[in-house]
């Protein structure tokens, strides 16, 4: 491998091949207020005698998922649905604390689809579609009736209408809340909904299933193959279409603020049967997270926020201080944050925020156990406000910090660190959020294709609802209108062939007998991926960790232990499947991460910044969507550009000085 | 899974029945409280109170009528608060019976987080409760049982019957069961009716248990120990 | 810390099962219960035994996938769910009892596992309320008191994780049926389907073999969400409402 760091534009073609650029052709060439209305006008219908004899498989039953079966039910379609938890109600949609945003301008405060439209696109840092993003607020609005119909318990104000709050640094109140659990109340809407199809016959639902392949016959997408996590049984399922709403890839760290469940799975064997994946290596790191108390940790836990709106981040200024921080003098204290940023203080967005955590603690002024946390003090509130006004803003996650962490956080400061939270890319989709599989649809986390290179806060609800209820049903009705397709059966060469493919690995993994756990080989790639292509990258950092990794897979392909049988519940195997994607993964996001030489949103390569330490874009290069195919097992993948077209919003630089 | 059952005979509907049946008794108990402490008035005055039962109500109806049937309904009370006491009882049992031994084979925490005494006792206090009320009638009523002597008097059978310590023990274990079995059975009563919907309404359905089990309790053994320690007669 | 626990292993739904002891030297107190599982599962792996199947997914408590009986009470000692239990509820030298969720109707799948499909299929009997999408109207077009609206929120953020079974004396499901009726019973919206909801509801309740509710209180007492038992009431009243209008 060679270090090139001759120019920007340069690829790296010893480890991918560029292939040819690649377009949405299904916006239409209209303004972008009417590109959604242009495209339900034109998309095809299909009478509801027909919706009877036509199949559609969806893959996850969060948000995007469960709110696309239950519309799709009613409408008529035969659905089957597919979770890996014990029930579809368990979806990691439910741990959204914040919001949802939409476009409601109840607060007569200046909101507009197009003011929600353009700070979409700008706390994307540019690197987002105009047409998917527009759609996105446009259908906002219809989210919110839609769920408040269904009875999710919104807070409200006193004369009984909906309340709002501002979130995540925008200027407008425009975000629907029910407490810190809004993510939960909106699930549970959409899994009500879900069960009322069920009742209804119009949708089955498989829980304890788990996809391991897509199989695309004659070159649609016309099933997939699950497990049966109880019986281990290889099941094959047709339909028309597939549709997966199977969440972000944030486990690809080991520790993030995911479920443990949470996996890549269904969309890595879908990107290796040819579809896309778009911008891998965008990543959102979320800078109130508790800090990791020990090498047991098995995940992170996200703190809301808003809790820097009231406390403020500081550090010792002498390296190595380990004084419990009441004795630590004030002016041995570094606000780090208010000391850089004067006008945005504690406030600056997430990214800024995280990276300013990890270079306080790379100097060694980092707190708490191994030196990886920062003070976030409420003592100035406290004496500010009293502390009965503190705790009725945030007694809930004064709580949880406490039950966690066993420390009260009224006397001593809090300790945070940032986590992985999100991630922006996934599978390359269209304007009708189908990948580049004819027949296979990918919605809410699990596609690229809303917020650019970083997600705005209350954003990641709204576009999972918007994707269920309101997009793909039109979308997903325009392809299902030429069907239905030609029955296939098990017979058929690629049902065939996708099920040996996952009896073989199964058989594989329970074949090696090695030595080490398959959480061991997670916990060594989450370490690669956190510091090599984690909150700040490096060209060199990157090549190595596409070496490790490539080490690692060879390793854990030989040395992993799996134990018991296929038939059976068996954990081990099911996270075997897993890490075993993660690590093919992790290696397409540092791939990915390499080859854009620019900073971006949630992607910050330390060679691009500005000389205030920001982020620095390179628009002229880089503003195009990286939509990588699949190169075989052992060769390179192929980078496809899609060019990102401004037309309605200026690229700008963001500053938070 | 059990047999599908409509709704008219789902658990809640059978709770209703044992909660309607319940406060029936708990109603009857109230008038029988009240006609215990005319022992304090004399003989002349208890015998009478007892004929009076007999009589009140005639001619519209024959003697003994009313007497019959307040005899009717608290037998179909009791039959009805058995019957649905079993059905949900023998429920309960299959709903938590899984494999061999108890349910949870920890030995700590039996009692759980918060489960009352009252509640707990609630279904042996009932068996209790029921023998004890066969037994009462047998003493009171027919004087089959009738320590101390029998007697045409209904006064004289009380006086006779308490006059024995051992009696007045008797009596008062199972009073003490009907205070524990009232305790939560007014207040589930209450809930399964459909009145605890609020803190506040929690607040006086819990008074409102204590008040009844006391009132009940303490009026029940006013008499006896009265007559026990020679207050009476 | 040193600590051992006893564990209900069971290989498979017909098998007998029983309580098997592990000793644990190094439990650090910061440990979630679930992390302390988690390091008892990475040594039997290493020594070749089947490590203990345990449910749990998001580990932030409000997914509500785990779920375990420790020392005879549903997610333990803490008003919390197990993945938020940590080892400093415990001190050295103690023996913790870990049991799955015990009712008929929540049969042993393997281990700590068990499947609460019923929970699904009691929601399915009626806990929603129909709004084909598209169909709604405008949000604000319909004011609810903040007092319904937060009542409301209260039962509504039940988990559905079964620990109030698990709790129950009785083996009933009346408070998660009953968080349901309460949520979707105090909205305007909830109202055109309420007495077919709670027939429904309560229906299948029973025919999934729960037991009936004694007004004990452990259930809500056990719930990390402190769903309040004044929803069941509210159940009781709704469905001995609907039968009085005949309506079943």
């Amino acid at each position: 491998m060679t270090v090139n760091t001759q120019a920007r534009t340069d690829e790296f073609t010893d480890i991918y091949d560029l292939g040819e650029p690649i377009a949405d052709t299904r916006a239409p060439d209209v303004d972008v207020r009417q590109r959604w209305e242009t495209r339900r006008f034109e998309a095809k219908l299909v009478n509801p005698a027909n919706r009877r004899k036509l199949k559609v498989i969806i893959v996850g039953t969060g948000l995007a998922g469960a709110s696309a079966a239950a519309t799709l039910g009613e409408a008529g379609y035969h659905v089957t649905s597919f979770c890996y938890q014990d029930s579809p109600r368990r979806a990691h949609s439910i741990a959204a604390q914040g919001g949802i945003n939409a476009a409601k301008n109840y607060r007569n405060d200046g909101d507009s689809i197009y003011r929600l439209f353009y700070d979409t696109v700008k706390g994307g840092d540019f690197r987002s579609r105009e047409s998917n993003v527009y759609r996105l607020a446009q259908v906002s609005v219809e989210i919110i009736d839609q769920c408040v119909a269904q009875g999710v318990p919104f807070a409200r104000e006193y004369g009984g209408l909906l309340d709002n709050r501002s979130f995540g640094g925008v200027q407008v109140s425009r975000t629907f809340y029910a407490r810190g659990q809004t993510g939960q109340q909106l699930l549970i809407g959409a899994y009500q909904a879900l069960e009322r199809q069920v009742a209804a016959g119009t949708v089955i639902n498989h829980t304890r299933h788990e996809m391991l392949e897509v199989i695309v016959a004659d070159d649609r997408a016309r099933g997939v193959i699950v497990r049966d996590m109880v019986t281990g049984e290889i099941e094959t399922h047709f339909a028309d279409a597939v549709v997966l709403a199977t969440g972000g890839y944030g486990n690809v760290f080991f520790l993030s603020t995911n479920a443990m469940g949470c996996n890549v799975t269904a969309n890595w064997r879908a990107h290796r049967k040819g579809a896309y994946f778009g911008n891998p290596c965008y990543t959102q790191i979320h800078p109130t997270c508790i800090p990791v108390s020990g090498d047991y940790q098995s995940k992170l836990t996200l703190m809301s926020e808003s809790l820097r709106n009231d406390g403020r981040i500081w550090v010792p200024k002498k390296a190595g201080d380990d004084r419990p921080a009441s004795q630590i003098p004030e002016d041995e204290r570094d606000y780090y944050l208010e000391r850089q940023y004067p006008s945005f203080g504690n406030l600056v967005p997430r990214d800024i925020a995280s990276r300013a955590a990890k270079y306080v603690c790379d100097e060694g002024r980092g707190v708490g156990p191994g030196g990886l946390g920062v003070y976030l003090d409420f003592a100035d509130a406290i004496t500010r406000l009293g502390r009965d006004t503190v705790e009725a803003k945030y007694g809930n996650l004064f709580d949880m910090y406490a039950q966690i962490t066993g420390e009260n956080p009224y006397e001593t400061p809090m300790r945070i660190y940032p986590a992985v939270h999100y991630t922006m890319g996934g599978l390359w989709v269209d304007y009708d959020l189908q990948s580049s599989i004819t027949g296979l649809f990918v919605t809410g986390e699990a596609n690229f294709s809303d917020h650019g290179a970083n997600r705005l806060g209350a954003s990641a609800l709204m576009q999972g609802l918007a994707d269920g209820y309101f997009v793909l049903p039109y979308t997903l009705a325009n392809y299902l209108a030429d069907g239905p397709y030609e029955p296939i059966d098990e017979t058929h060469p690629a049902a065939v062939e996708a099920k040996q493919q996952v009896t073989d690995r199964i058989e594989k993994l329970l074949s090696i007998n090695g030595t080490r756990t398959v959480d061991s080989f997670h916990r060594e790639l989450g370490t690669i991926m956190w510091e090599y292509c984690g909150m700040a990258r490096t060209e060199g950092g990157l090549l190595k960790a596409i070496e490790l990794i490539r080490e690692l897979r060879t390793e854990f392909w030989r040395n992993v232990k799996v134990t018991g049988v296929n038939e059976d519940l068996n954990q081990t195997l099911e996270r075997a499947g897993r890490v075993a994607d993660f690590i093919d993964l992790g290696e397409l996001m540092c791939i990915d991460a390499l080859h854009r030489r620019e900073s971006c949103g949630g992607h910050f390569r330390v060679e691009s910044q500005t000389e205030d330490g920001e982020a620095l874009r390179h628009d002229d290069d880089f503003a195009y969507v990286a939509a990588w195919e699949f190169g075989g097992d052992g060769g390179k993948p192929v980078l496809h550009k899609e060019a990102l077209i401004y037309q309605n919003v200026e690229m700008k630089q963001r500053s938070y000085k | 899974m059990t047999k599908r059952v409509g709704a008219r005979r789902s658990t809640v509907a059978l709770k209703a029945l044992m909660a309607v049946s319940g406060l029936i008794m708990v109603g009857y108990l109230l008038l029988h409280m009240y006609g215990n402490l005319k022992v304090f008035s004399g003989q002349v005055a208890f015998d009478e109170y007892s004929h009076h039962l007999r009589t009140i109500g005639e001619p519209l109806l024959p003697e003994s009528g009313l007497l019959w049937i307040i005899r009717v309904v608290l037998l179909a009370a009791i039959i009805a608060h058995v019957y649905s006491a079993v059905v949900l009882t023998v429920r309960d049992r299959k709903a938590t019976r899984t494999g061999s031994g108890p349910r949870y084979k920890s030995k700590q925490n039996k009692r759980g987080f918060q489960r009352s005494y009252a509640s707990f006792t609630l279904r042996w206090g009932g068996v209790i409760i029921f023998l004890f009320i066969i037994f009462h009638l047998l003493n009171l009523t027919t004087n089959d049982i009738a320590p101390g002597g029998a007697s045409a008097s209904p006064y004289e059978r009380v006086l006779n019957t308490f006059g024995e310590w051992y009696m007045v023990l008797v009596y008062t274990i199972a009073l003490l069961a009907v205070g524990f079995h009232l305790r939560h059975g007014v207040w589930a009563a209450g809930m399964t009716l459909g009145a605890n919907t609020s803190v506040k309404a929690r607040r006086n359905l819990n008074v409102l248990a204590y008040a009844l089990s006391g009132i009940i309790t303490i009026g029940f053994l006013i008499p006896p120990y009265a007559i026990l320690f020679g207050w009476v007669g | 810390m040193k600590i051992t626990v006893r564990v209900w292993r069971q290989a498979n739904p017909s098998d007998e099962g029983k309580m098997v002891g592990y000793d644990l030297d190094d439990v650090s107190e910061h440990m979630s219960f679930l992390e302390m599982l988690d390091v008892l599962n990475e040594r039997l792996t290493l020594e070749g035994e089947e490590p203990i199947a345990f449910d749990s997914d998001c580990r932030e408590g409000i997914c509500g996938m785990c779920g375990l009986v420790i020392n005879g009470l549903a997610h333990g000692p803490e008003r919390t769910t197990t993945c938020q239990l940590h080892m400093r509820s415990f001190k050295d030298g103690d023996v913790i009892d870990i049991e799955p969720w015990r009712s008929s109707s929540f049969p042993v799948v393997k281990d700590l596992v068990v499947d609460r499909g019923a929970f699904d299929r009691i929601i399915q009997a009626g806990g929603y309320i129909s709004a084909p999408t598209g169909s709604a109207p405008e949000a604000n077009n319909l004011p609810v008191p903040k007092e319904n609206a937060d009542h409301a929120f209260e039962a509504a953020t039940c988990i559905g994780c079964g620990a109030c079974v698990a709790a129950c004396p009785n083996g009933s499901a009346m408070l998660f049926t009953a968080a349901k009726i309460t949520h979707l019973g105090l909205l305007p919206q909830g109202q055109p389907e309420r007495a077919s909801r709670v027939l429904g509801m309560v229906e299948q309740h029973d025919h999934e073999g729960f037991g009936n509710c004694t007004n004990i209180g452990e259930c809500t007492a056990a719930c990390p969400k402190g769903i309040p038992l004044d929803t069941i009431s509210r159940l009781n009243r709704d469905l001995l409402g609907a039968l009085a209008k005949g309506k079943a």
